[in-house]
Formats: C-alpha cells, structure tokens, sequence
C-alpha cells in the first residue's frame, strides 16, 4: 500500500489487514508506555488546508506513538488565496524529505493529485478531500462496528460485556448500518457506504432528498428519505450521524430544507427512535456534533453511544495507516515481499 | 485584409470535398482552374504541391475562439491564436468577448480585427459583447460594434449567460436591424454555482459540485421561445447535452430561426475523464456522457446541429496545474478540431468530407454573416480561402508542440486521424508541407489599401 486515498477500490484483504493492525496498535495502547520505535527517522508532514481539531489532533498522535518526526503545515483557505500552489507546496514538502504526507483540503481530488501529479513521491494519505473520501474516518467507523458488532466489546459502561476485541480477521457480514444526514456534501458517507459494503455490511443512507447527490444510484447502497421507517422496519446494526453544515440552512432560497426543527422532527436522532432500535445497536457520529439538530444530548450521552470511542479508535486506525503505508518499506526505499508477512514480523516487534 | 498572393500554385490530384482528383490552380488569391488531372493549364512559374488523394476544402471557419488578446496575453495572442487556427486548417475566426477589457465597445473590438489583419493568418471577426463587460445587467452599444470597421454581427457575452429574460429579449430584438445574431451561452446561473462538472454517477462519486444538464436546456427552451415570438435569429453556443439536441431538433420543427454548435471535445469525451481530477480536462460546459455524446454526433449528422466550433480556450500551466476547483475552464482545439470530426463523423460513416464543409465552413459562415469572403464553393473564381487535409495521416497529439500558445488539449498523449497539410488564405499558404508559413504577413502598407 503506497497511499490511502480512497475507499473506492479498497480490496478486503487489505480493509480487513488495516482493521487487524489497527486492532494491534489499539492494544498496545493500553500500556503505560505507548510509544513504538517502528517509524523512528522517518518524517510525516500533516498538511491541513482545511481547519481541523480531531483529525489533525490524531494523526499527529498517531506518527508520534510510533516514533516518527511530525511536522504541522497549516494553510487556511485555498492554494490560491494562500498564493502559494499545491504544487509548490508539494515540491518543497519533497525537497524537505517527506516519507508520507497527510493531506486535508477543502478541493475534491487534492490528495489524488499529490499522490499522482508527480510532484512528490512520498506516501499520500487522504484526510478529508473536500466532499470526496476521507478513508481513515471509515475505517476507524468500521473498526469501532466490528469491536462492538462482531468482537462483542462491550461500550465501556461498569458491568457490561468483555473488554478483549475478539474480532481479528472478520469482516462486517450481516450488518446493517444507517448513515443519515448530509449525503450530498460528505466525504465521511462517501467513504463508509464503499468500505462498509466491501466488508460486507448492508448500507442505508437516510436523507432528505435535497441532500441525497444525483447520481446515487451507482452506489453501493439503498437510500431512503425516511428515518423512522428505516429503524422500525431495517431495524439497523448501527445508526451513524452524519454533521449538518449551518450553511446548508441558511441559503434563503437554496437551503436544502426548510428549517432547522423540521430537518431535527424527520432526521434527528433522540431517545425515542434509539428505543426503537434492537438493543445491540450501537449510535455513531463523526463528530464535531451540532447537539440539538441532528441528534440529541439524550442519544450522544447514551450508553449505547459510541462516540467517544471512535475518537480514540481514531489514533488506533492511523496508527496502522502509516505504518501500513510505511514500514512496508525498509531503509532503502525497497518494497518488502508480502505485506501479511511483513506486518507479522514487525508486529512481533511492537 | 491581407492583399492577394503573388505566388500561383497548383494542386495536383486532389479531391474537392473527396470526391474525384482534380489539379487545381491558384492564383491573384483565387482558384483559377480546376480540371481533371494533368488537364489544366498551369503557369510555368507556379509551385506545385503533390497532393495526390489529399481532400481539399474550403477554408475552415470557426464561430467560437478565445484569443485572449488584449488582456490574457500570457496565455493566447491573437498572433499565436490565429497562427494556431491556420494550422488547424482555418481561414476565418470569430474572436469571443471576453477579453480584458472586453470587446463591449467599438474600439476595442476594432483593435482585435486590426490585431488580425496585422498577424495575416486567418480573418478574425471580433465577437461583440451582448452587455457590457459581460455583466449580464446594461446592452452594451451593439450597433456601434455593428457599424466598426470590425461589422460585428454575432453578439455573445460567452462564458456568462445573458439569464435575464428581459435583458435576452432586448439584444435578440435589438440586432434585428443589423442582421445580427446573438450567441447564447445557455447556463443557467443559480443552478451552477459553484460547479465544476458534469453532474451525475461521476460526480457524486468523486465529489465534485454538479452542473446540471438541466441548468443548459431550460435556458435554451426559454431562448428558443423567445426568438420565436419576437422574430430573431438565434444562435446556441456548445450546447452538450441530449435534451439540447431534442429541445433544438423541436424548435428548428416549429420554424424557429435557430442554429446551434457543437465542440470537438464534446463530440469525443466524457465525463469519466474527470476521475483522476486532471483539471485538463476541465471545461465550461462540462464534458458529459457517453448517452450525450451519441446524441450530439446523432444531431450532428441529422443536421439539427449546424456547426463545429472549437471554443478554443487557451490558458497557462498555472492555470491547470493545480487542484480541479481552482482550475480555470476551457481547452485548446483549434489545432485537433478537425480530426476529431474526423475521425467521430468521417471514419465511422455518419458524414461526407461535404458535410465537413458544411459544418466547418459553409454554415459558421453563414451565421457570421462572412459568405462574401468565406466558406464559399471550391470552384473557379472563389476566393482561395482553402483547406488540404491528409485523411490518411494519423498523428500524436502533444501540447507542447502545438502552434497556439499554451498546452492545455485534452488530446495528449492520443493519436488522432488526419492532418491539415496546407491552408490557403486568399490564395497565399499560410500552411504548406504540414507546417506553419512564417515571414510570410503581409507589410503595413498594403494593410493600409486593403479592403473588405
């Protein structure tokens, strides 16, 4: 795996062999010592166009435990109005010796054409490109799904089931998950229906139709305008939520619904349509969360909810990315054979 | 206008519209024989070009290039853009608006037509601005751009869409009495903003900002209309999508006086190209479907599409090296046009070389109100205005060989059929051999005597 740039094409093998590294490194996060040696000399730069606390905040985590160099690069705005293009910034990134960068930009594509234009040549890894892939969040969706869904970890709360994760090597098969909210403008919906479905899992997206993209039907995936049909009748695994832009609103004549309350009755999740749910089912959201609009502090707060537990599932998953996108090369630059193998023996290190 | 040449030449075996080989001979800037091989008289003195199965046509005439001059300098000239249009086998340009500053005034669109004649490559007829500076809100002064020494008679404010129906109405009556015509580029605004491509399976994948098919056809389903019912000529710039076709195809059913055109890339590329976010391939409208494509080639050959042309579009590196969002719209294609027809029209049977003149030529001529010097008969005493194509040649398209002055064509990296092997402007090769002719513009002086 050279870059992580979209979930879009994504083989099993290698979700499942990014979920089980994940799994490894989430253990080893556990100890007091957290740190790895495994990336020691190797540089990571966090190239964020776009304003970001958490995802920023866990991938600089992330390269940290494992002992590489990080180096924050933050540009508010476009390349344009920042003056200085993509280009640019990758070249000087190359001739900085970069071995991977993790990009966040506000333009679809961004990450693609970093990993492709031929402007650098070290790793790309895609965290967030505009409404297009955002691979990392998906995955650490997935993981948090198969921990709880398939490995039967329990939420956390004082009493309830094991604290082992019993999952390595399982995928999502038989599940069903709801993603509801903002479709159109999402790069976390984008990237989960393409990953959750190569896993196995059976997708719904539930949203207004406004924010439903033309062209869906391509996807692999049902979707439905109706929230409370889908917990009642599909009766999903998990219920994620997606983030409801305050400009999608307020448009005046090009807001995608009419008013806040409205889109909370239809869409917004609460206790009354968490009750609904089987009693298995977990509540996600990618965060940050408009509390109130698309759900409510009752459903965030829940013992159900899972929120919380995604975030640090965050650090777990990056982890396993750039060490899987990294130390699938030794010193010298030359591919490893078998990556299955590879991961073992340095796992053996860990 | 550039003053006839002085060198006679004689064609030999080629085929007018290709049909049977003829020589023909030119001479004093027009065809002065043409005869079955090895029958026609031919002046000791005149150069002769082996052009044995090579299909000759009349000059090419394009409805819609972007020259950049004034204003974009670092991406076009009118020197290096009409340059470009002879290699691509034209005789004849109309030079959009959008210039900085814009071509809303006589005077600068009198500076564009002296920029052309000056260069000598081609004809350039400055498009006038519909409003003025494109702003969409105040008739720029159309009659006064009618009456320059440049006699603009198509009116665009292209790249905007004139969206006010008021605004619409008003310049379509307005040119009426200078057999004007005004060129619509149809989009609709509030449902493109911020859009970058064709909307649809791909753009919901990549995450692009959809541009509605939608947002093309109800602008021109209303202009149709409203040229019907004050009586103007209408004129819809690249339309792109199936529905156009079908929405023109009724309009020109009903008696509706409207023409419509069609680019080359439009006629080849989809919006699958977009994938890998290489902002070459751009453009405004977006490219669209493999559906669309068929049905633009279908309109093309029926007939219900008039016109090829090119919307050469010429920007810098920096323009397009960057990310898809921050990239400026548009490709080259006065260079490619042609073999595009080619090879969609020609090769696959849908159309005669007689009908390449006809929508490269003939008709964006007629449009333009320029059939007294272009797209005319090949036959004797017209004016040398002459394409030689090799349909035979195939070549590979690179952006940076090409004549125009930026890189962008969304053909690199592809082999293309045919080759345009000389242009005749007036009888004076501004092409010969496949290659431009340099050195060969005309001095100042005989600029001063030239007339139209």
């Amino acid at each position: 795996m050279k870059h992580l740039l979209t979930t879009q094409g994504l083989s099993k093998d290698d979700a499942i062999l990014l979920l089980d590294t994940s799994a490894q490194m989430a253990a080893t996060q556990s100890r007091e010592n957290k740190k790895l040696p495994t990336l020691r000399g190797r540089t990571v730069v966090n190239l964020f166009y776009e304003d970001s606390t958490r995802t920023r905040i866990s991938f600089e985590t992330a390269a940290k435990r494992l002992s590489a160099d990080v180096i924050n690069f933050s540009a508010k705005g476009s390349s344009v109005s920042k003056g200085e293009s993509l280009k640019d910034t990758a070249l000087t990134l190359h001739a900085m010796g970069a071995d991977a960068v993790v990009v966040r930009h506000s333009a679809s594509g961004a990450a693609h054409q970093l990993a492709h234009a031929g402007w650098l040549d070290a790793g790309v890894l895609n965290a967030g490109d505009g409404m297009h892939q955002h691979p990392t969040q998906a995955l650490l969706d997935a993981f948090t799904i198969r921990r709880h869904l398939v490995g039967n970890v329990g939420t956390g709360v004082p009493g309830s089931r094991q604290s082992t994760d019993t999952s390595a090597g399982a995928d999502l098969s038989g599940l069903r998950i709801a993603i509801v909210g903002d479709v159109l403008h999402s790069r976390v919906a984008r990237s989960n229906v393409y990953l959750l479905r190569t896993l196995g899992a059976e997708v719904t997206l539930v949203a207004p139709p406004t924010l439903v993209p033309v062209g869906v039907e391509t996807w692999p995936c049902r979707v439905s305008y109706h929230l409370d049909e889908t917990l009642e009748q599909w009766q999903p695994d998990a219920v994620m939520m997606l983030r409801v832009q305050r400009e999608r609103m307020s448009g005046g004549s090009g807001s995608f619904f009419p008013s806040p309350m409205e889109y909370s009755r239809k869409f917004g999740f609460d206790a009354r349509r968490l009750a609904v749910l089987p009693d298995h089912s977990i509540v996600m959201h990618p965060g940050p969360m408009n509390r109130g609009l698309e759900i409510s502090a009752a459903a965030a707060d829940h013992p159900r909810s899972v929120i919380v537990e995604q975030v640090a599932n965050g650090v777990a998953v990056r982890m396993a990315a750039l060490y899987l996108l990294l130390a699938g090369t030794d010193e010298t630059g030359t591919e490893k054979t078998g990556t299955e193998k590879t991961s073992t023996d340095e796992r053996n290190t860990l | 206008m550039s003053a006839p040449s002085t060198t006679t030449y004689v064609l030999r075996g080629v085929l007018p519209y290709g049909t049977d080989a003829v020589d023909v001979v030119l001479a004093d800037g027009v065809i002065a024989a043409i005869g079955a091989p090895g029958t026609v008289e031919v002046p000791e003195s005149a150069r002769e070009v082996r052009a044995e199965g090579h299909v000759l046509l009349p000059g090419l005439v394009d409805l819609h290039t972007h020259l950049r001059e004034p204003g974009r300098e670092d991406a076009e000239t009118v020197f290096s853009g009409t340059r470009a249009a002879a290699a691509g086998g034209f005789t004849a340009v109309h030079a959009m608006a959008n210039t900085t500053p814009t071509q809303d005034t006589a005077g600068v669109v009198e500076q564009v037509y002296r920029l052309g004649q000056e260069a000598g490559w081609v004809d350039v007829h400055p498009v006038g601005a519909v409003t003025v500076g494109l702003g969409g809100e105040k008739l720029a002064e159309l009659g006064a751009m009618a009456d320059s020494a440049a006699r603009v008679r198509v009116f665009s404010d292209d790249g905007k869409c004139v969206h006010d129906p008021v605004l619409m109405r008003r310049a379509l009556e307005y040119v009426k009495a200078f057999d004007g015509v005004v060129a619509q580029h149809a989009q609709e605004p509030r449902l493109t903003e911020g859009a970058q491509m064709n909307e649809g399976v791909v753009s919901a994948q990549i995450g692009l900002t959809g541009w509605p098919a939608v947002a093309e056809e109800s602008i021109i389903a209303r202009d149709v209309l409203l040229a019907e019912h004050v009586g103007s000529r209408l004129h819809v710039c690249h339309l792109s999508t199936a529905g156009s076709v079908e929405i023109i195809r009724w309009a020109k059913g009903r008696g509706i006086d409207v023409t419509a055109e069609v680019t080359p890339h439009h006629l080849v590329l989809t919006d699958d190209l977009a994938r890998d976010y290489d902002p070459v391939f751009k453009v405004n409208p977006p490219l669209r479907t493999a559906k669309d494509v068929e049905a633009v080639r279908a309109g093309l050959a029926d007939g219900t599409i008039d016109i090829v042309a090119t919307d050469h579009a010429p920007h810098p590196v920096e323009d397009k090296d960057c990310e898809w969002s921050s990239a400026a719209f548009g490709m080259t294609g006065l260079e490619t046009a042609l073999s595009v027809v080619q090879q969609t029209m020609v090769d696959t049977g849908r159309m005669t070389w007689a009908d390449v003149a006809r929508v490269l030529s003939e008709n964006p001529a007629r449009i333009g109100r320029i059939t007294g010097s272009q797209g005319r008969p090949v036959a004797v005493g017209e004016p040398a205005n002459l394409t030689l194509v090799d349909p035979a040649a195939t070549r590979a398209i690179e952006g940076r060989t090409q004549v125009t002055a930026s890189d962008n064509t969304p053909f690199a990296g592809m082999e293309l059929p045919g080759r345009v092997v000389a242009t005749f402007l007036r009888g004076r090769a501004t092409v010969l051999d496949g290659t431009v002719v340099d050195g060969t513009a005309i001095d100042a002086k005989s600029l001063e005597g030239a007339t139209r």
